[in-house]
């Protein structure tokens, strides 16, 4: 049992060489701090992405937003806190209870599980050995996170079927149909990101975009924009919240939630967007990396440079959040058949032929001889702003994108004109 | 120490996992059947993890937690089936005789498998195995056997489900248009 017991002189002892894994014991405490700072932060950068919600949503609409709980309304988060824990649970006698428990559960798991195997800096070369800024270093880490997303989807399902009320069972099922169809869109459009890494855990993403000196956004840019789509859906954000959807389904899969179980399925939602954003950052942003600079990429390194890398990504990931908020308070609600003729008719087979561009781009460049460097990632720029140029110019003629407000193409207008023109004449006639 | 959390996390997930395929077969409602059979997955999944097959592990929640248990839920929730009660496969003592038969056939047939030894070509010893991690990656150690010595079979699977895909969609069809 002498293993288990802390041994104060061995965890004090100085690693030899800081670039080494370090011992049990400091890499234990090590986990456990991570741990137990990355879980308050997270939870807080969450609770206070609803209010950024509110105070943007206002911006944008030009009011005002939450100004009364504290100076300038900034301790609203806690003051909804209190009231969903005051507020009573109400639980419905026609529900089926077990279900109806787990679900708002298994709705925020996921999103929390993911940010285990996503880098959010640069390595620290501490006194005790090289201390990794990751929770878990997983060799498929990438998989993981697609695999734990997709289990998103069960939350949902589950609250919509166990609630036993026909608006939440539609919102159910809409968000397993969503979640499937975009699923393989998603896959599909990181494949790239895979192909040009080499590998599937996120440091060598993170390390692979730092060699070639330029972004994956700026190399696979087509990948970047089908994988947003799809990540949009996954997180129900409008565009995409048929799953709620309050002008048909009241609120959906939430309707017979109430108190701290619906805040629940609020929270999962900011969580997923939070969760969302850092996968977005990681994969074609560049992760922690710091921008015009080498000296972070060079194994472990200084806890000044880890703490700038650190707050580089959370930088990205803010964004990325202002850009969910951003997005929501724009767009209107895509209409059912609209989102799985866009899923399944348009991100998947764009997602498909891009996989066989940068493969035989990939392929033929190294056949060539070129390195991964600026050469490399300058052809594949080149390459695919082409290819964005001409796919959205050919979406943005007509009706493709967005069938509800798009421009119409000219013999679309001459079309419609011609059928009105002849209805025109069939009520001048029914007239007579 | 290690050896000790070994066996303690096979045994609790080859519990989990049994317990919860004896609920998978034994519940009646078809939404509550579907979710035993996931948090079976789930826990193969971890045995997977736990034989440093990481890429497996992941793959089993991926496909069959995350993509086909979704479907089946979205399936059984649009049909909305009766009451359970009804559904029941198992109807007179026959058809319980039979499968109790069966049951026992497949019992005896995983015995005499586990105890003849495995085939030379499917073992790998312990130095080939680290040193194929090492030099391919997690993914790369399942890919390159797949797609180089057993191509064949590989393009023969895929070519079978292409078929049943196409197959499966022709009966819908048929049936939607008569």
């Amino acid at each position: 049992m002498s293993a288990l017991m802390l041994d104060l002189p061995a965890l004090l002892q100085v690693a030899a060489d800081p670039q080494q894994q370090p011992n049990f014991w400091p890499w234990f405490i090590a986990t456990a701090v991570k741990l137990l700072v990355f879980f308050t932060l997270y939870m807080v950068v969450v609770a206070y992405s609803t209010l950024a919600e509110r105070k943007i949503s206002a911006w944008i609409q030009g009011r005002h937003g939450p100004n009364r709980v504290g100076p300038r309304g900034y301790f609203q988060p806690l003051a909804d806190g209190v009231k969903n824990f005051m507020k009573e649970e109400t639980l419905p006698p026609h529900v089926n209870k077990a279900l109806f428990l787990l679900a708002p559960a298994l709705a925020f798991m996921p999103a929390m599980v993911t940010w285990a195997v996503i880098p959010f800096g640069a390595s620290w070369a501490s006194p005790w050995g090289r201390i990794d800024m990751v929770l878990a270093d997983l060799p498929v880490g990438f998989l993981f996170t697609l695999a734990i997303s997709s289990l998103g989807v069960y939350g949902i399902v589950l609250a919509g079927w166990g609630s036993n009320n026909k608006y939440a069972l539609l919102g159910g099922l809409r968000s397993s149909a969503q979640m499937v169809s975009y699923e393989i869109a998603m896959g599909m459009s990181l494949i790239p990101v895979l192909l040009l890494a080499g590998n599937v855990t996120l440091r060598t993403i993170v390390n692979q975009q730092a060699e070639m000196h330029m972004w994956n956004v700026l190399t696979l840019s087509i990948a970047f924009v089908t994988f947003l789509i799809s990540a949009f859906a996954e997180t129900n954000r409008l565009p995409f919240d048929l799953p709620e959807a309050e002008s048909e389904l009241v609120a959906g899969y939430h309707t017979e939630y109430s108190a701290m179980k619906f805040s629940l399925f609020m929270i999962a939602e900011y969580a997923n967007m939070v969760t969302q954003s850092a996968m977005i950052a990681t994969l074609f942003f560049g992760g922690w990396d710091i921008p015009f600079m080498t000296a972070d990429n060079t194994g472990a390194v200084s806890g000044l440079l880890v703490l700038l890398s650190v707050l580089i990504m959370v930088a990205k990931i803010f964004f990325f959040v202002f850009f969910y908020m951003w997005i929501r308070w724009t767009l209107p609600r895509f209409r059912y058949d609209q989102l799985m003729s866009l899923g399944w008719k348009f991100l998947l087979p764009i997602a498909l032929a891009y996989i066989v561009v940068v493969a035989s781009l990939t392929l033929g460049l190294d056949a060539m001889g070129i390195k991964r460097g600026f050469v490399f990632g300058g052809i594949f720029l080149a390459v695919n702003a082409v290819i964005l140029f001409t796919l959205f110019s050919l979406f943005d003629r007509g009706r493709v994108v967005s069938p509800a407000y798009g421009r119409l193409s000219e013999d679309e207008v001459a079309r419609l004109r011609a059928v009105t023109a002849a209805r025109a004449n069939l009520s001048t006639q029914a007239g007579d | 120490m290690p050896n000790f959390f070994y066996q303690l996390h096979f045994y609790l997930f080859g519990l989990i996992a049994i317990a919860s395929a004896l609920a998978f077969v034994t519940r009646k409602s078809p939404v509550a059947a579907a979710l035993w059979l996931v948090n079976t997955m789930f826990s193969l999944a971890a045995l997977y993890v736990m034989m440093e097959a990481h890429f497996i592990g992941v793959i089993q929640v991926l496909v069959y937690a995350g993509a086909i248990m979704v479907v089946f839920l979205f399936v059984v929730m649009l049909l909305n089936l009766g009451h359970p009660d009804e559904l029941s496969d198992l109807r007179g003592t026959w058809g319980r005789l039979a499968a109790g038969l069966i049951g026992l056939a497949l019992l005896a047939q995983v015995m005499a498998l586990s105890r003849s030894p495995a085939p030379t070509s499917l073992v790998q010893s312990d130095f080939a195995r680290a040193e194929s991690m090492q030099g391919l990656n997690a993914v790369g150690a399942v890919a390159k056997p797949l797609f180089s010595d057993n191509l064949l079979a590989f393009e023969l699977t895929s070519v079978l489900l292409l078929v049943a895909i196409v197959g499966a969609i022709v009966l819908g069809k048929r049936r939607a248009s008569a």
